[in-house]
């Protein structure tokens, strides 16, 4: 376990040295003097000469850099020259609302995809089957913020079920919080499911046709234990691996979401980082999702070590 | 020819290539078949919308504000007047450019930068594998708006955000193929006979690993269309009063209460366009697929 752990972080170190020179490099693209742009409108010259010694622009840049990157080690991603805060605590303060919305929309997918998955494996060919696929193709092909107005337009507009926008603290009123979030949940959860339901479906086929699951048919188990005990448990293990790796998809679905529905959370932050020219906050975001990113796959990595024994012996 | 020789050279079928009988399975393929009609339409659509939309799509009519659908104007009108299939229309040519260009960008860095990583290996592709991992790191939208933000708003720089943003998938994918292909017996023998690594490289492994290259460059222009909309949506691709997809549906949430034809027409447009490039790359995938042979 110890090998496999050192193994992956020996290859993730350099990963994230490249993640920060990326997300570093996105302040070069900025045409001219970035002090005179991350200034912004007013311009102040004062201001700009503190941006000047503050981003140690006149260094060269490698020694930027390494200033730079120093500073994120220390927990240093800057300061919003909008909100005047540092660039961590605005993440903090948004990132529970980002969480609650991407739980729910996981809670969600899970629910729809597995099970879509599985009817669609043990009924192959079936209407079933048929209708599973056409949903995995709807949700791959749905742009989700045309989604999240049609919705608004039906659920809020038309039959006044839900609120159209907004977010309430389920601290302040939980009845609230689930009305407002449950849209944007669905939303968010749709394109994932149609992901996992693909994936369910193909492990399924595969553990379905395996020797143990004829044996325990051969038995003369009930069907229903057959699939759910038997085939659906070894199925599921590459499945919520691979599902981590859509969290690169909740994230960037979160942005748009977030959008549409306006939800004060991590993906507005960024959008509205964007139209204040606000950089600091933009590579801070960028930093933070790819960091998370690259944490949450080690930890798949090792939930899939840990519960694969082939794979622990190769390793031991 | 003498006569035998004729006779023989009749009986030996032809050998058909492995490009035309892929061909040959997808035409069987309903599903793609009718995606790659639905594509063509959007394609003949975004080339002559000057002569098929029924308006300027930037001509406002103050006396035409908020209608809805009606014979004069099928999909009703904007918040200003201007005719909403007009602008539909208009809006292909930036969701198909955005598509084909931004996959473009992909393909002119992504396929060399692997064959370099597979071809030549050892700390060459060490360093570049590490590289994509870290632009993997980044969630798609997420980079490209970030790339857009700092290279500033314009459908221009939402390609190239778009296409920077995809180029590591075809990193992987080139490299992947590669390492595969490169270990082949014709390769052996190419370089037996003396070619160089160059030639090697070009003529010899790039040609075998064009199937795979298709299927994900069909499915990686869905995904840029779907982010081209995205980011038109969030202001960062296409600027009003150019049409665009995602642009009016930006617009179109604020009326959604009072003029909803406004959003059903761009959103249907961006789905079956979408589709028809994923059910596309489908029915490539399944018909390159050598056990369908």
């Amino acid at each position: 376990m110890l090998n496999y752990l050192l193994h992956r972080l020996a290859t993730i170190l350099p990963t994230l040295f490249f993640v920060s020179v990326l997300i570093f490099g996105l302040q070069q693209l900025l045409p001219g003097d970035p002090a005179m742009i991350l200034a912004g409108e007013e311009r102040d010259p004062t201001v700009i000469a503190h941006l000047h010694q503050k981003l140690h622009l006149d260094e060269p840049l490698p020694i930027r850099y390494l200033y730079w990157a120093g500073g994120v080690l220390k927990g240093d991603l800057g300061e919003s020259v909008r909100i005047q805060k540092p660039v961590l605590e605005l993440i903090v303060e948004k990132l529970p609302v980002t969480l609650e919305l991407a739980l729910l929309a996981i809670v969600i997918a899970l629910t729809i995809g597995i099970t879509a998955g599985i009817v669609s494996a043990v009924a192959k060919d079936s209407a079933w089957d048929y209708a599973a696929n056409v949903f995995a193709l709807w949700g791959l092909s749905t742009p989700n913020f045309w989604l999240g107005i049609m919705l608004i337009l039906l659920f809020s507009v038309t039959l006044g079920w839900l609120p159209a926008s907004g977010y309430v603290s389920p601290f302040e009123d939980l009845k609230a919080n689930l009305a407002a979030m449950i849209m944007p949940a669905f939303v968010l959860g749709n394109a994932i499911a149609a992901v996992l339901m693909r994936h369910t479906r193909s492990a399924m086929l595969q553990v379905l046709s395996a020797d143990y699951v004829r044996t325990a048919r051969a038995k003369g188990l009930d069907e229903r234990v057959v699939v759910l005990k038997h085939a659906l448990r070894n199925a599921l293990t590459p499945v919520i691996t691979l599902g981590a790796l859509e969290f690169g998809t909740l994230l960037s679905g979160a942005v748009l979401t977030e959008q549409v529905f306006t939800i004060p959370g991590f993906g507005k932050l960024i959008v509205d980082a964007v139209f204040n020219r606000d950089y600091a906050v933009v590579q801070g975001v960028v930093l933070c999702t790819a960091t998370a990113y690259i944490t949450l796959n080690l930890l798949a990595d090792m939930a899939y070590f840990l519960v694969n024994p082939r794979l622990r012996d190769t390793h031991a | 020819m003498t006569t035998a020789a004729a006779t023989i050279a009749a009986t030996i079928p032809r050998e058909i290539s492995p490009g035309r009988r892929a061909l040959g399975r997808l035409a069987r393929r309903r599903g793609a078949m009718i995606a790659l009609a639905v594509v063509v339409f959007f394609v003949i659509l975004a080339l002559l919308a000057p002569g098929i939309a029924p308006y300027d799509p930037l001509a406002t009519s103050w006396s035409a504000v908020r209608k809805a659908p009606t014979g004069a104007h099928w999909f009703g009108t904007d918040e200003i007047g201007r005719d909403v299939l007009s602008r539909v229309v208009w809006g292909t040519r930036a969701s198909l450019l955005a598509g084909v260009v931004s996959v473009s960008i992909s393909l002119m860095f992504g396929v060399p930068i692997g064959l370099l990583a597979g071809y030549v290996g050892g700390w060459v592709d060490a360093l570049i594998s590490r590289m994509t991992d870290a632009m993997l790191a980044c969630p798609f939208l997420i980079l490209a708006i970030a790339l857009a933000a700092f290279l500033g708003p314009s459908l221009t720089n939402a390609m190239i955000a778009i296409g920077i943003s995809a180029t590591p998938i075809f990193v992987r994918l080139t490299r992947a193929q590669v390492l595969q292909v490169k270990v082949e017996d014709y390769v052996e023998a190419a370089r037996a006979v003396g070619n160089s690594q160059l030639r090697i490289a070009l003529r010899h492994v790039l040609p075998n690993i064009v199937p795979p290259l298709i299927v994900q460059a069909t499915l990686a222009i869905a995904a840029a269309i779907i982010a081209e909309a995205a980011l038109s949506f969030l202001g960062l691709g296409q600027q009003p009063p150019a049409p665009s997809w995602g642009s009016m549906l930006n617009t179109a949430k604020n009326y959604i209460d009072n003029a909803p034809w406004m959003a059903v027409w761009p959103g249907v447009s961006i789905f079956l366009l979408v589709l028809s490039f994923n059910l596309l790359g489908d029915g490539l995938r399944d018909a390159f697929d050598p056990r369908q042979r």
